[in-house]
This record gives C-alpha cells, sequence and structure tokens, in this order.
C-alpha cells in the first residue's frame, strides 16, 4: 500500500431525497466521524424530490473513500461520487459590501471589472459587489478590497459539477447502481 | 390504494370487492401488530405508557407475546439476545420520553455488534411534536447516531411502510437496529387498510455487494502463496451463517483460525486447528502468531482495537485479505492488500472451488511449539486446593453441561474467563456484549435467547457488579415463567476496573470494591431458586441442582477476590508484548523471565492470588 499522503481539499457530490432530517443525518455522519466541512451547500435539482449536495472536505484518499462509503449507508443517501481530480468546475458565489465615498469609488470599480464581478448596489458611501467564481478568486478580490474596508460579507459554499458527459452520482441517482465496485478496487 | 388504471391491468382486483381484496378499516394501533405478525414476529419485550397505550390496547388481539420488562434498557436487551439467538430480528416497545431514552443504551449496544432490532416508541401527537409536551423527547434526533436507520411516523398511512422498511433495513445487509417513532394521534387514526406484500424499494438502500471473479483469482493466489498464514473468524461469519464454509476452507487449507469474542463459536473452539480468541485477553501464542502471519484472511470482522492493539506494530509481516459486507470497514483502523466486500458465505463459496487442498504443517507445528506448557499450567486444570477460581468455575460448566449450553455473558473479567474457558463449538452459543461492553446486558439478553430457544440449556454468566445493573428482570423471569440458570461471578469487586487499578493505577482501588446483596436471598424473594456455592468440589452438584429446577436459578460462586484475567495486551501496546500468566508453583517448566510492558507494570504487588501457593491469603 502507498503511505496515505497529507489531507487534502476533496470535493463530493451527493444525491439525495428532498426529506426533512437527511441534512442532519449527512451532517450528523461527519460529526461522528470527524471529518471537518470546509463547505457545504445543499439545493434542489430538476428531479422532482431529488436534492444534490456538494461539500469540500479535507481528507487522504483513504478517508475520502471512508466518507463515500459512509454515507452510502445512508439511506436517504442516493448516489455520491468524489469528484477530487476529476475534471470539473467548482463556484461560489460572494456578496461583499465594501465602505467606499466617492473619492475611491471608480479604483473599487476598477479592481470589481478586472474580477469580472457586478456591482449590485451602491450608496453615498458603501457598495455591495456580487463575485461568482473559484473560492481562490473570491479570497483574492477579498484580499484586494480589505484594504478599502469591508463592512460585511457573505458566501455561499461551494458547488460542482464534472465536465462532459453526465456525471456518474448524477447516473448512480438515476439508475440506483446494485453496488459500490470500484470504491476499493485493489 | 390500486387506482382505477391499474385495476384494468389486474383482473382480479377488477370483479373483487373490497373486502375480498383484504382492504379493512384499522386504526393506527391494529396496523401496528398486523404487520408485525405479518413480518413473522411472536414475541415482543416492552413496557406501556401513555404514548404507547393506544399500541397495547390493540394488542390482545393479534398472536404476540408480550413479555412485560421492569425496566426498558430490559427490554431492548432482550430483543437483542433473541435476534442474537434466533438469527431474526427482534422487537421491542416503550413509551415517548423516558420510555424511549431507557432503550438508548440498548439499541447503541445493538449498534455496536450490528444486531438486527426494530424498537416502536410511542411519541406524543404530532400537533404536540416541537412543543415539549409532558413525555416528548425527539427520539429519532436522540437515536440518529445509534441506529442504522431511524424513522418518524405522524400517519396512520405510513406505519405499515415504516414497520416493514424498518424489518427489511434492519435485517438485510450489515444488521442493525431500527427505531420507528409513532405518534399517539398516528396510533388513533382510523384508515382503510391493505397489507401490501410488495417488495420494498429504498432508492438510496444498498444493502448487497458482491467482489468480483478477478478478486477472488487474486485471493486464491495469496492463499496458494501464504506459508504462515492466520485465518480470522469475526461476528460476520456467524451473521453469514458461513459456519460450515469456514470449516470446509479449513479442511482444505489447514490454515489455524483465530477467534474474535463476537467470533467465538463460529469456528468449533474442539478443532485442532482453532487458536482461540485473539486479542487483549487472547492466549500468548496466538497473538505472536497474528504478529508472525504472512498472511491474514479476516472474515468478518473490523479490526477492533481490542484485536489489534498497537496499530503501528501490528501484522507487520501479514499481507491482509479483509471479507468483509461494510464498505466503510476497509482500511478503517488496518490497510488490507486485498478487500473482498461482501457476504462471507458467498465470497468463501466462490473461494472454495479456486483453492487446492495444501498442507500448513510447519506453521502448525511451530504455533503448537509457541504453546509450550502453558496449557497444562492453565489454572482450570489444576488440583483443588480448596479455593475458588472463577475458570474452575468455568471450565467446569463446560465440563458438566458438554460444551452444548447456550452461554450469556456480561462485560469484565467473567466474560474474557468465559471467552477463555468455555471451549464454544456451535453458533449462536456465546452471546455477549462486544462493541459496546454494557454491563447488565446478560440477564436480559438471556431470556431474550430464551424466547427464541425454548429447548435451549440457557446459562447466564455474569459478575455481581453487572448483574445488579439489571437485577429487576429477576421480577420479569418470575412473572413470565422463564427460566434461565444464572452464575454469578462474585468476587466483591468491580474485577476488570480492579484489575487495571492493580496493574497501571498503583494498586489503587477507587470505587471498586462493591457489596452485593444476598443473592440467595435475593432469588428467594422472588421466588426463584438460590444457591452458593464456595469450594470448587462443590461446582457439579450446584450446576446438576440449576438445571433440575424449573424456574430460575442463581448461583452465587463466591471466587477469589484480586484474580485477573491473563494474558493482557495493555491497552494500545504491541500485539506480542503481554502481561503473562504467572507460572503456579509445583508446575514443571519455567517461563521465560517476565517481560512487563510499561513503567506501571513493574509496580505491580508481589500477590496475587492465582499464584497457587496459598501464601498470599
Amino acid at each position: 500500500m502507498a503511505p496515505s499522503e497529507s489531507p487534502t481539499l476533496r470535493h463530493f457530490v451527493a444525491y439525495v431525497e428532498d426529506q426533512p432530517g437527511v441534512l442532519n443525518r449527512v451532517t450528523s455522519l461527519f460529526r461522528r466521524r470527524c471529518y471537518n466541512i470546509v463547505s457545504l451547500n445543499v439545493g434542489r435539482t430538476h428531479e422532482v424530490g431529488v436534492s444534490r449536495m456538494t461539500f469540500a472536505v479535507e481528507a487522504d484518499e483513504d478517508t475520502a473513500r471512508r466518507i463515500e462509503a459512509n454515507l452510502y449507508k445512508l439511506v436517504n443517501v442516493l448516489s455520491v461520487e468524489d469528484i477530487t481530480g476529476k475534471p470539473s468546475l467548482t463556484r461560489g458565489l460572494a456578496l461583499i459590501k465594501v465602505t467606499v465615498g466617492q473619492e475611491k469609488r471608480s479604483e473599487v470599480l476598477q479592481l470589481v471589472e478586472v474580477f469580472r464581478g457586478q456591482v449590485i448596489d451602491l450608496d453615498l458611501d458603501t457598495m455591495i459587489i456580487e463575485l461568482t467564481g473559484q473560492q481562490s478568486k473570491i479570497d483574492t478580490l477579498v484580499t484586494v478590497l480589505a484594504p478599502f474596508g469591508i463592512a460585511e460579507m457573505v458566501q455561499t459554499g461551494t458547488v460542482a459539477m464534472t465536465r462532459g458527459a453526465k456525471g456518474s452520482a448524477a447516473e448512480g441517482a438515476a439508475q440506483q447502481p446494485a453496488n459500490l465496485r470500484g470504491i476499493f478496487a485493489a | 390504494m390500486a387506482s382505477p388504471m391499474k385495476s384494468i391491468t389486474e383482473p382480479r382486483a377488477a370483479t373483487a370487492s373490497e373486502e375480498e381484496v383484504g382492504l379493512q378499516t384499522l386504526t393506527g394501533s391494529q396496523i401496528i401488530w398486523d404487520t408485525l405478525v405479518h413480518e413473522g414476529v411472536s414475541v415482543v419485550f416492552g413496557y406501556p405508557g401513555g404514548a404507547i397505550m393506544p399500541a397495547y390496547d390493540a394488542m390482545p388481539a393479534y398472536p404476540i407475546r408480550h413479555v412485560l420488562v421492569r425496566h426498558e434498557q430490559g427490554a431492548a436487551h432482550m430483543a437483542d439476545g433473541y435476534a442474537r439467538a434466533s438469527g431474526g430480528v427482534g422487537v421491542c416497545i416503550a413509551t415517548s420520553g423516558p420510555g424511549a431514552t431507557n432503550l438508548v443504551t440498548g439499541i447503541a449496544n445493538a449498534m455496536m455488534d450490528s444486531i438486527p432490532m426494530v424498537c416502536i416508541t410511542g411519541q406524543v401527537s404530532s400537533h404536540l411534536i416541537g412543543s415539549d409536551g409532558f413525555q416528548e423527547v425527539d427520539f429519532t434526533g436522540v437515536t440518529l447516531p445509534i441506529t442504522k436507520h431511524n424513522i418518524l411516523v405522524t400517519r396512520a398511512e405510513d406505519i405499515m411502510p415504516a414497520i416493514r422498511q424498518a424489518f427489511y433495513i434492519a435485517s438485510s445487509g450489515r444488521p442493525g437496529p431500527v427505531v420507528v417513532d409513532i405518534t399517539k394521534d398516528a396510533q388513533q387514526a382510523s384508515i382503510e387498510h391493505r397489507y401490501d406484500p410488495s417488495p420494498i424499494r429504498l432508492p438510496g438502500y444498498r444493502p448487497e455487494h458482491h467482489p468480483v471473479p478477478r478478486e477472488i483469482e487474486k485471493a486464491a493466489e495469496m492463499i496458494k502463496a501464504a506459508k504462515r498464514p492466520v485465518i480470522f473468524c469475526g461476528h460476520g461469519v456467524i451473521e453469514a451463517n458461513a459456519t460450515a464454509q469456514l470449516l470446509e476452507f479449513v479442511q482444505k487449507t489447514n490454515f489455524p483460525v483465530a477467534l474474535t469474542l463476537l467470533g467465538l463459536g463460529g469456528f468449533p473452539a474442539t478443532h485442532p486447528l482453532s487458536l482461540g480468541m485473539m486479542g487483549m485477553h487472547g492466549e500468548a501464542w496466538v497473538n505472536t502468531a497474528v504478529q508472525e502471519a504472512d498472511l491474514i484472511i479476516a472474515m468478518g470482522m473490523r479490526f477492533d482495537d481490542r484485536v489489534t492493539g498497537n496499530l503501528k506494530t501490528y501484522a507487520k509481516n501479514a499481507k491482509k485479505i479483509h471479507i468483509e459486507l461494510d464498505p466503510a470497514e476497509i482500511n478503517k483502523n488496518v490497510k488490507v492488500e486485498l478487500p473482498l466486500v461482501g457476504d462471507v458465505r458467498e465470497i468463501l463459496r466462490m473461494l472454495l472451488p479456486q483453492i487446492e487442498k495444501r498442507s500448513c504443517d510447519e506453521w502448525n507445528a511451530h504455533i503448537n511449539d509457541l504453546k509450550g506448557d502453558t496449557a497444562v499450567r492453565e489454572i482450570q486444570s489444576l488440583p483443588d486446593n480448596g479455593k475458588l477460581f472463577a475458570a474452575h468455575v468455568i471450565h467446569d460448566l463446560w465440563r458438566h453441561t458438554q460444551g452444548k449450553a447456550l452461554v450469556v455473558t456480561d462485560v469484565g473479567q467473567h466474560q474474557m474467563w468465559e471467552a477463555q474457558y468455555y471451549k464454544h463449538d456451535y453458533p449462536r452459543k456465546l452471546l455477549t456484549s462486544g462493541g459496546a461492553g454494557t454491563m447488565g446486558f446478560a440477564l436480559p439478553a438471556a431470556m431474550g435467547a430464551r424466547m427464541a430457544c425454548p429447548d435451549d440449556e440457557i446459562w447466564v454468566v455474569v459478575g455481581d457488579g453487572g448483574f445488579q445493573m439489571t437485577a429487576c428482570e429477576l421480577a420479569t423471569c418470575a412473572q413470565e415463567d422463564i427460566k434461565v440458570n444464572i452464575a454469578i461471578i462474585n468476587n466483591g469487586f468491580l474485577g476488570m476496573v480492579r484489575q487495571w487499578q492493580q496493574f497501571f493505577y498503583g494498586g489503587r482501588y477507587v470505587a471498586t470494591p462493591i457489596k452485593s446483596p444476598d443473592f440467595v436471598k435475593l432469588a428467594d424473594a422472588h421466588g426463584l431458586k438460590g444457591l452458593r456455592v464456595t469450594k470448587r468440589e462443590e461446582v457439579q452438584a450446584a450446576v446438576e441442582a440449576a438445571r433440575a429446577f424449573k424456574e430460575t436459578c442463581i448461583i452465587d460462586f463466591r471466587v477469589e477476590q484480586e484474580d485477573s484475567v491473563y494474558p493482557m495486551v495493555p491497552a494500545g501496546n504491541d500485539l506480542d508484548k503481554m502481561i503473562r500468566r504467572p507460572v503456579p508453583v509445583g508446575v514443571a517448566g519455567e517461563l521465560p523471565s517476565e517481560e512487563l510492558p510499561g513503567e506501571a507494570i513493574k509496580d505491580v504487588p508481589p500477590h496475587n492470588p492465582i499464584f497457587e501457593t496459598g501464601k498470599d491469603h
């Protein structure tokens, strides 16, 4: 066996039944097994009764496999996919309220332009910026805006999707595969 | 209910009246029992109360025996014991709030040992949920981490599907307890009902896994190449009813078998290739063999810390094949070369045709050498010197029951002695709380086992501490005419904790000396039988007397007070560095000088009653 590498940020996609308490079951599992959630996003999908979760977790390869296997043990979890390392897109959305008066406004607007953000609210001495992108992009914008004074900010959890054909989790949610073959391929 | 569209495709439904297809007006309470009867339930263990009263009121009309316990923890353990002994699903029932929370220990115990169990609890009416109503506890919230699944039911329509799902989930895949929490208004509502026997559809639940042929071939290659193999027999072998396949596998390969505590009985203890229990209180030769092995085939076990000791030094020389039903157990504690995820019996059936008959003489001879003369030094074989040791009691119990009794043990020293000295040749004849280590388990679990196995000779082996945790169930034995034999290994201490205090806490016996009631009088107070044994020569007569009584009988075995369980691998130590059994004086042969691990061990007081010298008292 290869020595287990150090934990890295990993992204999982899970399809779950849209029922009360399912989020609690998933988060309780993470708490119980001491897997630390970096980010979690839940929302309904185009399929009635099916929600999709994206979570980012710090984990090594072995832990990632056990997270997947443990999630499968939850009756309401339809399918799980570890999309780390697969060609995929991850996006988050942030709203950042900057304290900025007229004299520095154009400077901030230039920065927003560079990051392809949008100003969605403007006041005499504040501005709300909406930014969509990877976590690193959001973090960077926050860094460059900080000197102007950030009054408040909020961001969604990361959502993720694999590129190309339908992801295996999406296939799994539709087809209910008979087993987890491959998770522990030697 | 069937839609009109459907009835066109079903000729019978199109012509039959509603009565003929079994549509009835039933209350939710009646539906509970009707569904349980359909699931094959004949006995439930429970305790009534406000929120479950409608269900109890409906019960007498159904062919189900109810055992009224004295505390709901007892009900959970009885359902657990019933499931372990029968291989079926055990059922317990309790009211909301404290009734339900009293089940929690029993549910957690069943979860840790993967026992199929369905717990039906009453809940306050749906309009009161969330209002902190009288006897309201968020029971699905409480049991979320200690159940395989749980379901809150607020409508009578959902009761049958919920209970059917509960049985299916509890008994399929890796088994476990399922809670069905049913509100009082759901029990009281009347609906048009028909039992639906169609297969259960749970889109997210996939209990079955099957290895691919390539993996089986690889396992066969590893088995062929092995020079120093050891098979681990775990609880999964028993749960999967794979004992015959394991025996066949051993007959073909001649590989020795080490067992986990819960695996005992999965492979016959009297078979020459049985090494006995491994781990913290496994015999020295077993643990040494594990450390020297070049191949471990772990079947239906999960490398618990009590089995492995220090993971860093655990079985370093061995490649490992892990046959396990639960994918989440793979590489959890111990990294394995080849996981075979699936049912043990199915995998052994696939594997057997690919295995060639082979011998393993050199390795087995080496293991025999490791045993040395330890076996003859063991205390149960020593002549009676007037003292009574737990090992004597259990060894003699094994002899006088011809090794055929169904034994239920509690948790502590007596549990380890039982595992060492009662040779279990048959599966489901040792019931014990393994993963959770729940004191108080033995008596109620044995009562549950009695319901599953009316013809078995059942012995409860229990400590004086653990017995008192659920001794109230003696009254249940008396009321329900439940016959079990209870051997209390009474040493006046919480013995296992005392042993740890002796080894690791400088011999300071804090809160471990325990005063017990007169157990003979206690039995008498319940209208049961009680006996006391203080000498080895009295053991046989007492065992025979207990079996002859038609009532439950307690035998108060007054054993040596400061005896310890040997060998012992201190928690977290290397598996082959153990505290050995002291050498009784007058026995030929000498052990290599004791190497006691850790600083604290060197301070062990020199006196230990297991020395058969008589000088320490």
